[in-house]
């Protein structure tokens, strides 16, 4: 009889101990003495709402940021960190928020990346290697497809097995379920409980509760850069939520339009990009109404919005914005008539790393002379970071803000009064707090008249907080559907392409 | 920024420097060349004497006003690598205007100032040039430029031995000299002439002011930093990098203009004298911030004038200057990098 102890000789334990881990950004203490025990086997919730520390506290542990104090021991063996290629010799792996990969190059280049080895890749080995690891854990690649054609939960996967293929005993997931499908997601979770099955550990970071309940063996709670809690199954919401806010909180009620002129009116129109074809648009949407677009990531949302904002063309069809026909105009064009757009890709599209909160400030306000007056701004940027609840000084370089800062940030950038506002998944990745603060802000610009798209992979947002829906589904779109009408399972089965010919 | 912070990074300048000389030390050595002599011998030739520390304010003058050009194509994230074509551009109009005004009765002051703004709008045509192809023509400024700075070469060579050429025969002497009422008139016993001073004070100043406290400048350096974000934001960036282009370009025009009315007084092949590369590289080297070109500039022109010694007085190549030079950029860059590795991880989030 096998002894329950005894554990395939090529699966190595990993047990995890950070000690007083301290790391400061400029004026943010964003870690401050934090002490983790993290044992082989296990899935470790790290819980916390955005910029509670917990992104970079496992920057920390896979070598992306160096800490300031503090020690990190592997199996009790103290361990210096300082690279993420070091940490995977270390067998420490991590997943990124956003996927790090190079979306030019194919998937079998993306696999074999960072792997140690000369100028020969013996690419046929590693395609074998590919080839085994997917059958092992269900996953269906072609080697030769380009990463970019991937959705982002397909590339996520990718990315866990290239760190398993390079030896990760430790898997760190940072967030991993945003912006993914719940079939991916489903696939996903499967994978890790597979992985600590064989004595993997895995770290998984998360600010949504119903994630981290169902999946992790144990919770550490963070608040402000401090662990404030710890909990183990059977866990209790009331609880987790409580450590994590260090209070309770509600949601808002659902805000609805009566309004009735029209804002924005689609008139047949017709658009495309490389990819896809989105046919024969006709819509009209009020004044203060909120029309969310669901669907699979890549089926169409952004190539709308982007056409809607004026930085796609349109192949034909017209767009008018309180009236004036749109068709040919430029985007700042748009902009002058109050249409903006809010792009999902914050520090790449969204801002501008290296500049501060009152260099982003300045740079779209009215130019008032050719020369800034410094001092003049102080007022403007004091009352945007209040008023929005941003996490950060007036001199921050916006790289330093977490990302639920940063997307405050961004709406608070926006000029008012907007006719049309444009948001590409303003709440990825963000905390229930932030989630509430910020919509809460967009339904008081909405009760002020402004009309609102916005896209989203949270079926559950999108019935919140939507007036009508919109359900993309490679590049065809419904017709638009009366949110309280609808039942998340029928959004379900739409976003799955289930009864579209009917529904378009 | 911390005084720690302040005092590594110039600690590190300093290192830079020292490795710097003491590989070209090693470079002077290895062609069996007295170091310490060759180095002498650039001191003596540049700063040693009144007469010779007045040709290195002359190469100085130009070289600052390229490269506060630089400066904000660099801000917009743009290599203008063309930089060296619109100055022999900006020599070609000043040259032009001068030919055909200088029997003209009209008053040499004039006829200077007037030449001098031709420089300005030739060196902005052939940045704009550069411009328009990266703007509208996707075409990458740093292969347009060097297109630009070919085309600019063929157009010199062929007005110094075809339509400008001496009676007679073309020769790369360049063209008839310019009578000296049409040369910018310099101080008394010296080499210098206040007018060119008068130009580098005045573009120095203006573009360090603009780059650092403008709509202009902030929107530039957003440009620079994120294009496409900048775009997003509003910023109408075609019409600023063009305008980047331009500034540069009319610095680098002035800079021809100086070099025919103030250095040569006449069109010769290489009236660019790599001034742009230069100015490129002393960019690079102090990474945005426009003050500091001056005394990096100062130094380089040393370098350059004294050299000029070294195949007179000890029978060695010119082009030791350049080596000089080259390494002083990349171990200074080298240097950089190890910097920003060493207390970088902390900063950069």
């Amino acid at each position: 009889m096998p002894s329950p102890i005894k554990i395939n000789q090529h699966v190595a334990i990993m047990n995890i101990q950070l000690i007083a881990i301290d790391k400061s950004f400029g004026n943010v203490h964003a870690n401050d003495h934090i002490n983790m025990v993290i044992p082989s086997g296990t899935i470790q919730g790290i819980l916390g709402e955005n910029g509670a520390g917990k992104t970079t506290l496992m920057k920390i542990l896979s070598g992306f940021y160096q800490p300031d104090s503090g020690r990190i021991l592997l199996d009790g063996q103290p361990v210096t960190i300082h690279s993420p290629s070091d940490a995977i010799q270390n067998g420490i792996g991590m997943l990124n928020q956003d996927p790090l990969d190079f979306p030019p190059l194919r998937v079998l280049d993306n696999f074999v990346l960072g792997q140690k080895g000369g100028i020969n890749l013996k690419a046929g080995k590693a395609r074998k290697s590919l080839e085994e690891i997917q059958n092992k854990f269900g996953f269906h690649f072609n080697p030769d497809n380009y990463v970019e054609n991937l959705t982002v939960g397909e590339r996520q996967q990718l990315e866990i097995l290239r760190l398993l293929y390079l030896g990760a005993q430790v898997l760190i997931l940072d967030e991993p379920t945003t912006g993914i499908s719940a079939e991916q997601k489903e696939k996903i979770f499967k994978t890790l409980v597979k992985l600590i099955k064989e004595g993997k550990t895995v770290i998984f970071v998360s600010h949504k509760l119903e994630e981290v309940e169902g999946l992790c063996s144990q919770v550490v709670v963070l608040r402000q850069g401090k662990v404030v809690g710890e909990a183990k199954p059977p866990y209790k919401t009331k609880d987790l939520v409580r450590m994590m806010f260090g209070k309770e909180i509600k949601l808002a009620e659902r805000y609805s339009c009566k309004n009735e002129t029209p804002r924005i009116v689609l008139k047949d129109l017709c658009m495309e990009d490389s990819r896809l074809q989105i046919k024969d648009i006709n819509l009209q949407v009020c004044r203060g109404e909120i029309i969310g677009l669901a669907g699979m990531e890549g089926s169409g949302q952004q190539l709308f919005l982007r056409s809607l904002a004026g930085l796609v063309v349109p192949v034909s069809g017209e767009i008018s914005v309180d009236g004036k026909l749109m068709n040919r105009k430029s985007y700042h064009n748009f902009q002058k008539a109050g249409v903006y757009y809010v792009p999902a890709a914050r520090l790449e599209e969204g801002l501008i790393s290296g500049f501060s909160l009152t260099e982003h400030v300045v740079l779209v306000e009215d130019q008032r002379g050719f020369f800034i007056k410094t001092g003049a701004h102080r007022l403007a940027v004091q009352n945007k970071i209040k008023n929005f609840n941003i996490q950060g000084k007036p001199e921050s370089q916006v790289e330093q803000l977490s990302g639920g800062n940063q997307q405050r940030l961004s709406l608070a950038l926006l000029r008012s009064p907007q006719s049309v506002l444009l948001l590409e998944h303003p709440m990825r990745g963000l905390d229930m707090e932030s989630v509430i603060d910020i919509w809460n802000k967009l339904q008081d610009y909405c009760r002020q008249g402004s009309s609102l798209f916005f896209a989203s992979s949270d079926l559950e947002e999108v019935m919140r907080y939507s007036d009508r829906i919109l359900v993309f589904f490679g590049g065809k779109v419904s017709k638009a559907l009366v949110a309280e009408k609808m039942s998340v399972d029928q959004l379900g089965q739409m976003i799955g392409g289930k009864g579209f010919e009917r529904g378009a | 920024m911390k005084i720690n912070t302040i005092l590594l990074n110039i600690g590190f300048r300093i290192l830079a420097i020292v490795a710097a000389f003491l590989f070209t030390v090693l470079i002077i050595a290895a062609i069996q060349a007295q170091p310490f002599e060759a180095y002498k011998n650039i001191l003596l030739g540049s700063i040693g004497n009144p007469q010779k520390f007045g040709e290195v304010v002359r190469a100085w003058l130009p070289l600052i006003i390229v490269t506060s050009g630089l400066m904000v194509t660099y801000t917009a994230g743009l290599w203008n690598i063309g930089v060296e074509g619109q100055i022999t551009m900006g020599a070609i109009f000043t040259t032009a205007v001068l030919r055909l005004l200088q029997d003209q009765s009209i008053a040499p002051g004039l006829i200077l100032v007037l030449a001098i703004i031709a420089g300005a709008v030739g060196g902005i045509l052939w940045a704009s040039i550069a411009g328009l192809l990266k703007i509208y023509g996707g075409i990458n400024e740093i292969f347009a430029g060097l297109g630009l700075n070919f085309v600019a070469d063929a157009i010199i060579l062929w007005l110094i031995f075809g339509p400008w050429k001496r009676p007679g025969v073309g020769s790369m002497s360049g063209t008839i000299p310019f009578k000296d009422t049409l040369r910018l008139p310099t101080l008394p016993g010296s080499p210098i002439s206040i007018w060119p001073v008068l130009i580098a004070a005045f573009l120095v100043i203006t573009i360090y002011i603009v780059l650092r406290g403008s709509y202009f400048g902030l929107r530039l350096k957003a440009i620079g930093k994120n294009i496409r974000a900048a775009y997003l934001k509003g910023v109408p960036t075609a019409k600023y990098m063009l305008g980047a282009f331009m500034l540069c370009g009319l610095c680098a025009g002035l800079a021809g203009a100086i070099q025919v009315t103030g250095v040569h007084f006449r069109l010769v092949p290489s009236i660019a004298s790599g001034y742009g590369f230069l100015g490129i590289l002393v960019a690079m080297l102090v990474n945005y911030q426009v003050l500091w070109a001056l005394p990096v500039a100062f130094v380089f022109s040393t370098l350059n004038t004294g050299s000029i010694q070294l195949p007179i007085v000890m029978k060695l190549d010119a082009s030791l200057s350049g080596v000089l030079q080259s390494s002083l950029v990349l171990f200074v860059l080298l240097f950089e990098g190890v910097r920003k590795k060493i207390m970088g991880k902390a900063g950069d989030g």
